[in-house]
């Protein structure tokens, strides 16, 4: 479930020179960076540095224009989101969307059944759903609806059917929106434990900052589709440049 | 003049707002920054009546607004010039304004109306007979904030007027926001661009995750790396 | 060979169609590009108001030009009946429920009209002449309601244009929130909207009552083309829906006349079907 046994040095995301372009809008510009594998890299930027289009393009919602993402030794770019799935990656979405009709044990079952890259039987895919659920926090009422479900749970369920698809990499946006501080808390401590428990490797984006800061262990920084900044946390932080893209340019008058 | 005490709202199961309390006072001009997400537009929202808090008050000038739909907040005096400016693009810019005149109290001023926001914004009298949908970003945000002028308001909430806006744009957008302030309208407004908007304005709040973490006057919260935590998070 | 005068006559009797075709496109268009919702039961407005009309003038002996007064105003007001009753409730629910809610009033009306009138054919027989114009034979009424139709279309378009009300209907129909925002309570605008929409088919009603008999099942005949006036045109877009209303009442009345009645309608409809594969969004792209 989600465990490596590759060769040793295996690359887990190069991205590189990644653009991507709608139009005549540039979203994003000759990105480039790596992710280590076990790591929990955070990417950040301020409104429209271009963190979505990213994650699309990684996940295959989004071609990109050029550049290249590579998983291991396979390119991604160009791929299907349900190829790139089976391949070992998974995403949850910031808005989630759960199947309404199905409970909440039934929404993990289909993730664990048909997003892994063998399918298994049914009774299979049901025993590690329920597993799942008892790792974020969703065992005590597996049949229930998920209309049940508050703020925290529908993420905790967001959170569950990606780790179905028994990932390697999990791309995990905005996983903390909507929460009150204890649930924002369970929640990072939740990535912190796939990643512990699970040796998956996280990338995350985020908008409620201190939380992200102390729980990533690396972070790539965004301003207008270009990677300004990335580093250590505390670096990152403090980079003159990271600082005055979210607080805004101080201009100088003409 | 505006009262906010512990409004609590949000969108279905999502909470963006937690227990918020905030004043403006008549003349005043406040800002709200924070990090994307923090729940400012949201905040808007709810003064404006675009949104029903969930829990929490809202007063203007004595008056209770909480839940009031949209179209009565206006009516109160409280115009917004919503994020992303949501002009009607196929209207004329003559007919934007028009529009903003809807209330019956605006029509009634109309033609003084009319050319005070030509005063403040010439640009949109040259381009009168324009459609709306053709012009700049900046002739946009232009037209967004006459428009509301229009409805004879007497507390403005502007919801990042800087957005998309090129970095020379912002700073004559800033210029005119001040122009409108010193016509005796009273301001709120949400920015993102923290460094000029805290030039613009006497206080401001700073929201993070749907709470208010601090607030003070303007001079004060620039120096903070309290507002640099916030949005950087270390 | 067919003659050129009959296939000329046939195109003018196609634009005369067309005219009143466009009206009831616009109708149904209004709305729709104002509220979201598409009154499947438009055309059965309409044929109530025909009935109003046959029942104040070949019955009672009112002259025309009241009973289509009357059918106006009895259009206006069964437009914001349906929208006080049927439509503002389920404003907020699954589109599908808004199909079956006018769905359902089509189904009543249809019943209701069987049940008072039963499923005779009704006219009204006015002595009017057939013109002859270079040896095309005109139908007076034809043109009448041609005319009639195009004047009404101007008035609703200076309406929209210059009115205070007008250009927020079309604010509201570019974004309703936003117009919440200026102090408009989006109710009024639909309640005026459907007004107009009924006025609109109040309109039509007597225009058509003229040309053709009422039967409880003619929106059978009339809905269909309606719509699919609308969706070639590009639902929600006037301009679109004018256009569209010509070019299938040109089709049908040429082909009409080249081959049969229904193979004109036949024809109407393959080419509606082909220009939907080729332009799903109709003609036009629906307006911002």
């Amino acid at each position: 479930m989600g465990g490596h046994l590759g060769a040793p040095h295996f690359q887990m995301l190069t991205v590189t020179g990644l653009t991507k372009r709608f139009g005549g809008f540039t979203a994003l510009n000759a990105v480039s960076f790596e992710v280590k594998e076990g790591e929990i890299l955070g990417l950040i930027g301020p409104n429209g540095s271009g963190k979505t289009t990213l994650f699309n393009c990684v996940s295959g919602a989004l071609t990109p224009s050029s550049g290249s993402i590579r998983f291991g030794a396979q390119e991604l770019a160009g791929l299907t989101p349900d190829r790139i799935c089976h391949l070992g990656i998974a995403r949850t979405f910031q808005i989630p969307r759960p199947f309404r009709k199905l409970t909440i044990l039934e929404n993990v079952a289909v993730a664990a059944h048909f997003g892994a890259a063998q399918r298994s039987s049914e009774a299979e895919a049901r025993r590690r759903a329920l597993e799942i659920l008892g790792l974020v926090g969703l065992a005590t009422t597996p049949h229930a609806p998920t209309t049940l479900l508050g703020a925290g749970g529908l993420k905790k369920l967001e959170l569950a059917r990606a780790l179905a698809t028994g990932p390697k990499l999990l791309l995990a946006d905005e996983s903390l929106g909507g929460l009150d501080s204890s649930e924002m808390a369970g929640a990072a401590d939740l990535l912190r434990r796939i990643r512990g428990e699970l040796h998956i490797t996280i990338v995350w984006v985020e908008h409620i900052m201190a939380t992200l800061m102390r729980v990533v262990d690396r972070v790539v920084v965004l301003d207008h589709g270009e990677k300004i900044a990335e580093g250590k946390p505390r670096e990152v932080a403090e980079d003159p440049k990271v600082v005055e893209a979210y607080l805004g340019e101080k201009v100088v008058l003409a | 003049m505006l009262e906010l005490r512990n409004v609590t709202a949000g969108y279905g199961a999502f909470t963006a707002l937690w227990d918020v309390s905030l004043d403006v006072a008549a003349g005043e001009a406040v800002a709200v920054v924070g990090p994307n997400g923090a729940g400012k537009t949201t905040l808007l929202r709810v003064i404006s009546g675009m949104i029903a808090p969930r829990a929490g008050t809202l007063t203007f000038e004595g008056a209770s607004l909480t839940g009031r739909p949209a179209y009565e907040v206006v009516a109160h005096g409280i115009a917004h010039v919503p994020e992303g400016r949501r002009i009607f693009p196929m209207l004329t810019v003559a007919d934007n304004l028009k529009m903003g005149a809807y209330l019956k109290v605006a029509r009634r001023a109309y033609a003084e109306s009319l050319e005070r926001v030509f005063a403040l914004f010439p640009v949109l009298s040259e381009r009168r007979r324009q459609r709306a949908g053709s012009l700049s970003g900046g002739e946009q945000q232009m037209l967004a904030v006459g428009r509301a002028l229009m409805s004879r308001p007497r507390l403005v909430l502007l919801d990042e007027p800087s957005m998309g806006l090129a970095p020379v744009m912002v700073l004559r957008l800033f210029d005119l926001i001040r122009r409108v302030r010193e016509e005796g309208y009273t301001i709120l407004i949400v920015e993102q661009n923290v460094r000029q908007v805290l030039k613009l304005v006497d206080r401001a709040y700073l929201l993070e995750a749907g709470h208010l973490k601090m607030e003070g006057r303007a001079e004060a919260l620039a120096e903070q790396d309290f507002v640099r935590k916030a949005y950087v998070g270390l | 060979m067919i003659d050129p005068i009959f296939l000329a006559e046939a195109a003018v009797n196609g634009l005369l169609l067309g005219g009143v075709l466009a009206l009831l496109a616009l109708g149904l268009n209004l709305i729709f590009g104002v509220i979201d919702i598409v009154w499947i039961a438009y055309v059965d407005l309409v044929m109530i108001c025909m009935y109003a009309v046959y029942f104040l003038v070949q019955v009672y002996g009112w002259p025309i030009w009241i009973g289509g007064l009357v059918s106006v105003g009895l259009g206006a007001l069964l437009g914001i009946a349906v929208h006080v009753l049927i439509i503002s409730p389920i404003l907020g629910s699954a589109p599908v429920n808004q199909l079956l809610a006018t769905g359902g009033l089509l189904f009543f009306l249809q019943s209701f009209a069987t049940f008072l009138w039963t499923t005779d054919h009704r006219s009204v027989r006015l002595t009017l002449p057939t013109l002859e114009y270079g040896g095309m034979f005109l139908s007076f009424a034809r043109l009448v309601a041609f005319a009639v139709a195009l004047l009404v279309m101007l008035g609703l378009f200076l309406f929209l244009r210059h009115t205070y009300i007008g250009t927020a209907i079309r604010a509201v129909s570019q974004d309703r929130e936003a117009m919440a925002l200026m102090g408009a309570n989006p109710r009024t605008v639909y309640v005026v909207t459907s007004a107009v929409g009924g006025a609109l088919a109040g309109v039509a009603a007597a225009l058509l009552i003229i040309q053709y008999s009422v039967h409880p099942f003619f929106g059978a005949a009339f809905g269909p083309l309606t719509f699919m006036i609308c969706v070639l045109g590009g639902l929600g877009n006037m301009i679109g829906a004018f256009v569209a209303a010509f070019i299938m009442s040109e089709i049908i009345s040429i082909g009409g006349v080249v081959w049969s009645t229904e193979m004109g309608y036949v024809i109407a409809f393959v080419i509606f079907i082909i220009m939907i594969f080729v332009r799903p969004g109709g003609l036009f792209a629906r307006r911002a």
